[in-house]
């Protein structure tokens, strides 16, 4: 069925289709929607679920680790200062292995105070333990979160998992997406049950120990050797979602990049204007530039990364997030996939669209051209620069 | 450590050997809670004493489903566990409990738990008050007594150590129209087990205020935490009380003092208050501050 409906809706019918137990959600900009839209499923009876009216971000992820150590299915929404203060909950949510799955509105950070779209947010919990998966348009905010549940409950797995959307252009934009069948989603993704212990009276267990020296070390490990087996899970998930769905998903996207000498790598919703200015400069120019669009940073898809770029001579990674006093943390982790390769491309960074600044035509057009000088010199002047900035407002 | 005239013979859920001190009030606390609410409970505890001394991998000290998630979360946890039970259709005949700390639940957790008090969550949440973050060693917090020193409240020149009074959690939370409200004390485990047990009876958020000496940090001998409990009550520096819903007018006072001990009887036995007990004009202080609570409840 055809809807046309707002990234936030996308998420809460993409939810909703997944029949989560218990929902504890609170209202943020921009993904309010979220927590609207399911408390109104569960009033009108559409959803039989448990929605929890908590009192802070702090308590909606709290409490969705007490309801999925019980054994539910949960799920919940947030951005920006909500997912920054869920931080400490979010260590613990993958810590204790739960496959909790979260929707979030990419938004700035404050200070200054700003609602609009921007990746820092979940940039800055990278390293906490959650698998982070990044939409372009609305039809993959719903089919990312029926997936993200998959995923995040595959016994190989059971870790939780984070669907970002950029805030705005698309939580509260209007989008036709189809809506899959009730019938084939509970296909897709049965009933949870957990076959690990979860809190029953009729077989105790400890959860959230403390742990010495002695073991702590193995816990972590283990949590890196789930990452590193959800790569697996996410490209078998990905191929059924396709052959059930119709709806082809991977986890870095590339295109145009047979011939392309220059590869831009982008994520969310920037990547669609990136496609339009490439097609141009195709089209106009002859300009071999392809594109890369990253649809999951983590686990980080290094192999994928290294095997579509081989023959690049530059690669450009342009992203909404900055790593104060370094540079783009994206372009540093993509940077890093390639320090043992010899024959690695040039690598350049710029940052673009922050606190929700429109991304144009006009400056894929300027990065690309500064790509071009620099790939003309054989050299990068300037690892990271920052786009569209106005000098003489500082 | 069996308080006078009580026998535990029941199943012991809180098993033997954890890690907590000599004498420690919390772990007496929790076995009576326990042998009260029987195996058909889950726990939701928070980070402190209780969590190190009872959870240290791959041991652990309960026989009942217990999750320790972070230091202000045992209220929102427990929180997701009850709406978990009811979602799935096993609430029924499950107790869910939730431990807290003074810290835990005065200061640092006190938002989960009003939030979940509010929502009427059928939880049931016992806070273990030892009058400090015992855990990270002996720092003040909103439920520390005036004059006690502690390592963030330290007597001195210009320092008679802790300079407020504690915080009036059991009226805080009575205020949000909760079915029941309790203090108690484990130097009178039938008035403590009575009213666990009323408190599991009742549907709904209930809340007790437990009072738990602490040697380690009141610089007591162990085996005085069931006489400072006791003392504790009869000198009205704590008092017994429980209430349905808001109304104070309603109070049960369950220990009437008609003849209070002095309070430096009291403050004598802890090396907390050793800075003070040449003090008159201190002592005289506190022991006004005890009779006027003790004229406001009515004891």
């Amino acid at each position: 069925m055809k809807m046309v409906i707002r990234g936030n809706m996308a998420t809460a019918v993409g939810a909703k289709l997944c029949r989560p137990n218990v929902v504890p959600a609170y209202p943020i900009t921009p993904s309010t929607l979220f927590p609207e839209k399911m408390s109104e499923f569960v009033a009108d009876g559409e959803l039989d679920a448990e929605f929890i009216t908590v009192e802070s971000e702090h308590t909606a992820m709290s409490a969705c680790i007490g309801a999925s150590v019980t054994g539910a299915r949960t799920c919940t929404a947030t951005a920006s200062q909500g997912l920054a203060l869920m931080h400490e909950m979010l260590f613990i949510a993958a810590g204790m292995r739960l496959p909790i799955v979260m929707a979030i509105g990419n938004r700035a950070l404050s200070a200054p105070i700003n609602i609009w779209a921007d990746h820092q947010d979940t940039i800055s919990e990278r390293d906490t333990g959650w698998l982070q998966f990044y939409a372009e348009n609305n039809q993959e905010s719903l089919d990312l979160m029926i997936m993200a549940f998959r995923i995040s409950e595959d016994k190989r797995v059971l870790l939780p998992s984070m669907v970002g959307l950029d805030a705005f252009v698309l939580t509260h934009t209007f989008e036709a997406v189809d809506v899959p069948d009730q019938g084939d989603v509970d296909k897709f993704l049965p009933p949870y049950k957990p076959n690990h212990g979860t809190l029953d009276p009729s077989n105790p267990i400890t959860m959230g120990a403390f742990v010495t020296p002695e073991h702590y070390m193995e816990f972590r490990y283990a949590i890196e050797l789930a990452m590193n087996e959800s790569r697996d899970v996410i490209d078998e998930v990905f191929e059924e979602y396709k052959k059930t769905f119709g709806r082809e998903y991977k986890k870095l996207v590339p295109y145009d990049l047979e011939d392309a000498e220059i590869i831009l790598i982008t994520m969310g919703s920037i990547s669609g204007t990136a496609r339009v200015a490439l097609e141009e400069m195709r089209k106009r120019h002859g300009k071999k530039v392809g594109l890369i669009k990253l649809t999951v940073l983590r686990p980080f898809p290094e192999k994928e990364l290294l095997e579509l770029t081989k023959n690049a001579k530059l690669v450009a990674v342009i992203e909404r997030d900055i790593s104060l006093g370094f540079g783009g943390a994206v372009f540093g982790e993509i940077a890093a996939k390639y320090v043992n390769k010899p024959d690695r491309p040039l690598i350049t960074n710029y940052i673009v669209g922050l606190g929700g600044r429109d991304v144009t035509l006009k400056d894929f057009n300027e990065i690309v051209e500064k790509a071009e000088a620099a790939l003309a010199a054989g050299e990068v002047e300037k690892q990271t620069e920052w786009i569209n900035i106005k000098e003489d407002a500082l | 450590m069996t308080a006078a005239g009580e026998s535990v013979t029941e199943k012991e859920l809180f098993a033997c050997g954890h890690r907590g001190c000599a004498g420690c009030g919390e772990g007496t606390a929790v076995r009576m809670i326990l042998n009260t609410a029987g195996p058909n409970t889950i726990i939701s505890i928070c980070t402190g004493c209780l969590e190190v001394m009872t959870t240290a991998y791959p041991e652990t000290a309960w026989e009942v489903p217990i999750v320790h998630a972070a230091f202000e979360t045992s209220a929102a946890v427990a929180s997701g566990i009850d709406s978990a039970l009811k979602a799935l259709g096993k609430r029924e005949g499950i107790n869910v409990l939730a431990f807290g700390g003074d810290g835990g639940t005065f200061d640092i957790g006190f938002q989960a738990l009003s939030g979940m008090l509010e929502r009427g969550q059928n939880v049931k949440y016992f806070c273990f008050d030892n009058e400090a973050y015992m855990n990270t060693g002996i720092q003040r917090c909103s439920s520390t007594p005036y004059g006690a020193s502690t390592t963030t409240s330290p007597s001195g020149k210009f320092s008679i150590g802790e300079s407020k009074d504690k915080k009036p959690i059991g009226a805080i939370v009575a205020a949000h129209d909760i079915p029941y409200t309790a203090t108690a004390t484990i130097a009178y485990p039938k008035d403590l087990k009575k009213k666990v047990k009323k408190a599991l009876e009742i549907e709904g958020p209930t809340f007790m205020h437990i009072f738990t000496p602490c040697p380690t940090g009141w610089r007591y001998p162990s085996e005085l935490t069931i006489q400072l409990s006791r003392w504790a009550v009869q000198t009205g520096v704590f008092l017994l009380w429980e209430l349905e819903g808001p109304d104070f007018r309603n109070i049960v006072i369950n220990k009437k003092l008609p003849n209070r001990k002095p309070v430096t009887d009291y403050l004598k036995l802890q090396g907390r208050f050793r800075h003070i007990m040449k003090d008159e004009e201190t002592l005289q202080k506190i022991q006004k501050m005890v009779d006027e609570k003790c004229e406001m409840y009515g004891v």
